[in-house]
């Protein structure tokens, strides 16, 4: 067997489209089994069951999904409430979203209504990236048949009136932040909100509003039909549950796969992802959750696990478990500074210490990658970063700042190498002249 | 940020097909009655699909559709980077990954492809039927370098691949989207590892549940707050 999840433990039985994304496949593979029953248990207990499942949300932040739900309102008053669904699957490394969203697209239309039920929304909102127009069609395609099925709709056969609607970006990173997509949802530019109020007392047209990204969703019907224990037994306390995980970079068979969490990262890279490129000793560094989050090195990622707190003890992230693994013959100061042009070209605007922030760091990270810098510019470029974290209306400023610092943490050694090869070769060099901008 | 403004010739004016119409208002009734605002970014997208690129004339004639003022539109065109500007080619427009992930196996390398056979990027060819641009991870890391071309998906691409697709849009045809390594999906060259178990799919998770777990009686809360 590889990894430690067991195929009869699985939750996405059709990951990879081998078989019928269709409502009748997704019925036959245990989609839509018991969900009135569900629903008869009543709202308390579908939320008291997710909370013990102790399912953190998949998006990123891992905020337990049970106790967002809980902060929705407890009667509908005057405002309707909505689920909203983050499909805007944008953080670099992370492909998990869309391979549910075309291949058990009925897992998520499922989980939304038992959601929406939950926090006594009659209407839901999946927002997926413009991209994704194969995922769309799919989605489309999926919910028409539900309708068809009697399964959503008016007078379905869960007895809860729930529509779902298709919505779509265009191409903003930033639109997954979730009070930016509400403002990308309601028709105007992608910039993130000032909170308060949360979404849950004003969101989607100033109404009470539960954003989720897609796996959290996508989940709970199998975690009700199985048991919260059975989820639960899954990884380390806190840390519960099975994870959609994407192997990219330098391994030698990329992959999506649902696994344990807390599986050991090199169990993960070397019974999913093949190996190392060249083997485990050619490895440089994995940054393992997504983009934003900061590099680890060779020894960390000999004992880490893939869990929130394993992560937050190497001062990483488990992010959206999108692990990025990068060989000995990688450019590690030019990958950063790859990322770092990312979140330069996906900032919003808004907020002037990411606006500017992001592009300084950029433009100093990329004379850094050839060493035509000041070796002071280093700790410069530390404090530059540390000014954006924490100083912006979302987490885009946080999420450009951490990179940059995982990468002077960890690889300091290697700019100033650099500048210093760089200077050797010249009389006179240009870095010593060239303020940072 | 990037800085994004309309293109210098515009055309004089811009009509609704019939069929671009009949999708607006279908798009509309996704949302309440009084939010039809909710639909600009799909009704733009549509008229990409119609005229290959959002004019100026475009967008005043969807902001009379929504009931909005121009200036909301044309911020909401200019933000969102999957709005073209300007026309693009009509054969082919190559959106390849440049991101990290697909940095680290290749992208460069098709991008060079991209650069020897069509041009400079962001740049319309010669003979107006391709454009190629850099853009921002697309979301298929796993099947990386990849590249979307029109609507869909090349993934698992090499320099020979991509010069390929290249010229067979060239030709006239429609190259498949999807991996160019022989793979199925984002399953591991070689085959899946994984959901192998044939008890998955012979229809036993289908049987009626009797009793649902945790439903007697009722779970006491005992998670962490």
């Amino acid at each position: 067997m590889v990894g430690i999840l067991e195929d009869k433990d699985r939750i996405f039985t059709n990951l990879y489209g081998f078989h019928d994304w269709g409502v009748e496949g997704a019925k036959q593979r245990g989609a839509w089994n018991a969900t009135k029953d569900m629903l008869d248990l009543g709202r308390d207990w579908i939320i008291n069951n997710v909370k013990a499942s102790g399912l953190r949300g998949r998006g990123g932040a891992g905020f337990s999904t049970g106790l967002k739900w809980s902060f929705m309102p407890k009667e509908v008053k005057d405002r309707p409430h909505y689920l909203v669904i983050n499909a805007d699957e944008s953080e670099p490394a992370t492909c998990k979203d869309r391979e549910i969203m075309r291949h058990d697209p009925h897992l998520l239309i499922e989980g939304a209504l038992i959601a929406s039920f939950a926090m006594q929304a009659h209407a839901c909102y999946i927002y997926l990236r413009g991209e994704y127009v194969l995922e769309r069609e799919r989605m489309e395609a999926a919910v028409k048949q539900a309708y068809e099925a009697k399964l959503i709709g008016k007078d379905n056969v869960h007895g809860w009136d729930f529509d779902v609607y298709i919505h779509h970006g265009a191409g903003a990173y930033i639109c997954g932040e979730e009070t930016a997509l509400l403002e990308s949802l309601e028709g105007k530019k992608g910039q993130p909100r000032l909170k308060p109020p949360f979404p849950a007392g004003a969101g989607l047209y100033g109404c009470p509003t539960t954003v989720n990204n897609v796996e959290s969703i996508a989940v709970v019907g199998t975690i009700l039909r199985r048991g919260a224990d059975w989820f639960a037994s899954f990884g380390r306390p806190n840390n519960t549950g099975t994870k959609l995980m994407s192997l990219s970079g330098h391994v030698n068979t990329p992959c999506v796969v649902e696994e344990a969490m807390s599986i050991p990262l090199r169990q993960l890279i070397e019974d999913h992802g093949g190996g190392v490129r060249g083997g485990w000793s050619n490895l440089k560094a994995i940054i393992p959750g997504g983009a934003s989050c900061p590099v680890i090195t060779r020894e960390q990622a000999e004992t880490v696990l893939m869990d929130f707190d394993s992560m937050r003890e190497m001062r990483s992230s488990l992010g959206t478990a999108g692990v990025t693994v990068m060989d000995q013959s990688t450019d590690i100061v030019k990958a950063i500074a790859r990322i770092s042009y990312f979140f330069k070209h996906e900032s919003c605007g808004q907020c002037t210490p990411c606006r500017e922030g992001t592009g300084w760091m950029w433009r100093v990270l990329e004379r850094m990658a050839v060493g035509e810098a000041d070796p002071s510019e280093i700790d410069l470029l530390l404090d530059v970063a540390g000014q954006v974290e924490g100083h912006t209306i979302c987490a885009l400023g946080d999420a450009a700042a951490w990179p940059v610092q995982g990468l002077i943490r960890h690889f300091r050694h290697e700019i100033e190498e650099r500048i210093a090869n760089y200077r050797s070769r010249r009389a006179n060099f240009a870095g010593h002249a060239i303020a940072a901008e | 940020m990037s800085v994004r403004r309309l293109a210098k010739e515009q055309p004089a004016s811009f009509a609704f097909s019939k069929a671009t119409m009949e999708k607006a208002e279908w798009w509309i009734k996704k949302y309440p009655e009084s939010r039809r605002q909710s639909a600009v970014i799909p009704i733009l997208w549509l008229v990409q699909k119609q005229e290959g690129w959002v004019s100026e004339p475009a967008i005043r004639a969807i902001a009379e559709l929504l009931d909005m003022a121009f200036i909301r539109v044309l911020e909401v065109a200019t933000f969102y980077t999957m709005f073209m500007l300007e026309p693009v080619g009509k054969t082919a427009l190559i959106q390849v990954c440049g991101t990290t992930p697909c940095m680290l196996r290749g992208a460069n390398e098709l991008m060079k492809v991209c650069k020897e056979k069509i041009g400079p990027k962001d740049h319309l060819s010669a003979d107006g039927r391709f454009t190629w641009q850099e853009v921002e991870c697309l979301g298929a890391c796993s099947n990386a370098p990849m590249a979307q071309i029109n609507d869909y998906y090349y993934e698992d691409l090499t320099p020979e691949t991509m010069a390929q697709i290249i010229d067979d849009f060239a030709a006239g045809k429609s190259p498949k989207p999807g991996s160019y390594a022989g793979r199925h999906t984002s399953a591991p060259t070689g085959g899946a590892k994984t959901l192998l178990d044939p008890k998955l799919y012979d229809g036993s998770a289908a049987k009626p549940i009797k009793k649902l777990p945790n439903s007697d009686p009722a779970p006491v809360e005992k998670a962490p707050a």
